[in-house]
């Protein structure tokens, strides 16, 4: 069971997408596993032929335990045909609004049983009522119990996992915070001509920008980008920038953008399109979760100002960014009304000083200044 | 196209972003991007539902005449005018 983060202490195994015998290779998804950040796709980490499935499905284990052995590539010889050789039909994973998993789990109804009637067939609030209703009054099958005692639902889970890595944050990581204002101007005035000549499906948010601008700026400082694992800190392998997302009905994931600084803006657009869709759906991959070297947060759309994050362990660096709005601004001795917006900074100072940090909000805010060499 | 199926394809487009969103909860006249608590990225994805269903093409400075359903079909039924 992989780690899918410093407040994953178990995951429950949903099924299995490669049985005993099957070829996998290096990212193929294996497994999908239940954990407080929704169903997650595990993927294997090394090349070779499944061996033997150690745990069942819907077994809930810690991580670090063994979930099935896989044959080295080397070593690896064709099996003999049989049962084992068979490929599971695709799976096809369930479309379930946040809000009807929650009272899925609440009234204690089945989701496999739930006909879903929304878009694609996503379950909907009303599908699992319906559901509960027809469990408890129909004739067919037995009558669904809600459970005697339900202390926990997805979502309260999720909110004991934030707890436990916030606190432990606050707890381990002396922060230190930062911030400086950045004048959109010249970002916001690209992003407008260049929509123009995009079409709607390709179209640029002011977030792509603010993206890429951190992680360019984290070549030149990196040691704000990686981890600090038992009182050392380890540079990130790339710049994979975890994206604060938060879910209908609350909570949060922060998946990564795999090589960040390497994308061109249009493709990190598309990136955080699709991971902002797969995280609301409950849809991530194992490297998605495990793999962020850094945070940003943008809570500008709620209007607020200036976000002073809480660092994710065992990341180092948390970048904010709060609303884009138009304010007073002196530029060459001329008052001007500018779109600024307030880049703040907050790092563990076990790993860098408050002068690297301030180069790093220096440099995002140069690199904004030519959103054409984004 | 008439109000009314205008109306389907925008509830249609809100609730695949949102699924937990009842369509009678949608008031005309007030914006969803507040009521529905939709962010800078859902409204693009509901632009695109829109242009994928409608065939219309929608400019970013348009954007703010999408915020209300009552804006909404008024701005589209001008876009679709005439088929």
């Amino acid at each position: 069971m992989p780690s899918l983060g410093a407040d994953m202490e178990a995951g429950t195994l949903v099924q299995w997408l490669k049985q005993p015998g099957d070829q996998v290779k290096r990212g193929d998804i294996i497994a999908i596993v239940d954990t407080q950040k929704g169903a997650i796709e595990i993927e294997v980490f090394e090349d070779g032929v499944i061996e033997k499935i150690l745990v069942e499905p819907d077994t809930k284990v810690p991580v670090g335990t063994v979930l099935a052995e896989i044959r080295g590539a080397e070593t690896a010889v064709p099996g003999p045909k049989g049962p084992g050789l068979q490929i599971p039909a695709p799976a096809t994973r369930m479309r379930v609004s946040p809000v009807a998993k929650k009272l899925a789990a609440d009234l204690g109804v089945d989701l496999q049983t739930v006909r879903g009637t929304g878009p694609e067939g996503a379950i909907t609030r009303e599908d699992v009522e319906r559901a509960a209703r027809e469990s408890t009054a129909g004739p067919k099958g037995p009558a669904r119990q809600p459970p005697a005692t339900q202390p926990t639902g997805a979502r309260s889970d999720m909110r004991a996992a934030i707890a436990a890595a916030m606190a432990r944050s606050k707890r381990e990581i002396p922060h230190y915070y930062l911030s400086t204002t950045i004048d959109m101007s010249a970002a916001l005035t690209w992003l407008r001509a260049e929509n123009e000549k995009r079409s709607i499906a390709d179209r640029l948010l002011a977030i792509a920008l603010l993206v890429k601008a951190v992680a360019l700026a984290l070549r030149e400082v990196p040691e704000l980008n990686g981890h600090w694992v038992d009182g050392a800190f380890r540079k990130g392998a790339g710049i994979h920038v975890g994206c604060a997302i938060a879910l209908r009905g609350g909570g949060l994931v922060a998946p990564a953008i795999h090589d960040a600084d390497q994308q061109p803006v249009g493709a990190l657009m598309r990136g955080i399109s699709d991971l902002v869709a797969r995280a609301r759906a409950g849809s991530l991959r194992s490297s998605e979760l495990a793999d962020p070297t850094i945070t940003v947060t943008n809570l500008g759309e709620q209007g607020v100002d200036a976000a002073f994050g809480i660092i994710y362990p065992p990341q180092v660096a948390l970048v904010g960014f709060g609303r884009i709005a138009e304010r007073p601004w002196v530029v060459a001795g001329q008052l001007q009304s500018c779109p600024l917006v307030t880049a703040t900074l907050a790092a563990d100072h076990r790993a860098s000083d408050g002068h690297r940090g301030g180069l790093l909000l220096a440099a995002i805010d140069r690199l904004l200044q030519t959103p054409e060499r984004l | 196209m008439t109000a009314d199926a205008l109306r389907n394809v925008i509830v249609g487009a809100l609730t695949r972003i949102a699924p937990e969103i009842d369509p009678a909860s949608i008031h005309s006249g007030v914006s969803f991007r507040d009521e529905l608590d939709l962010d800078s990225m859902d409204f693009l994805n509901f632009v695109l539902a829109l242009h994928d269903k409608l065939g219309v093409e929608i400019p970013e400075a348009d954007y703010p005449r999408l915020y209300t359903l009552d804006g909404a079909i008024a701005y589209l039924s001008a876009k679709t005018a005439g088929r």
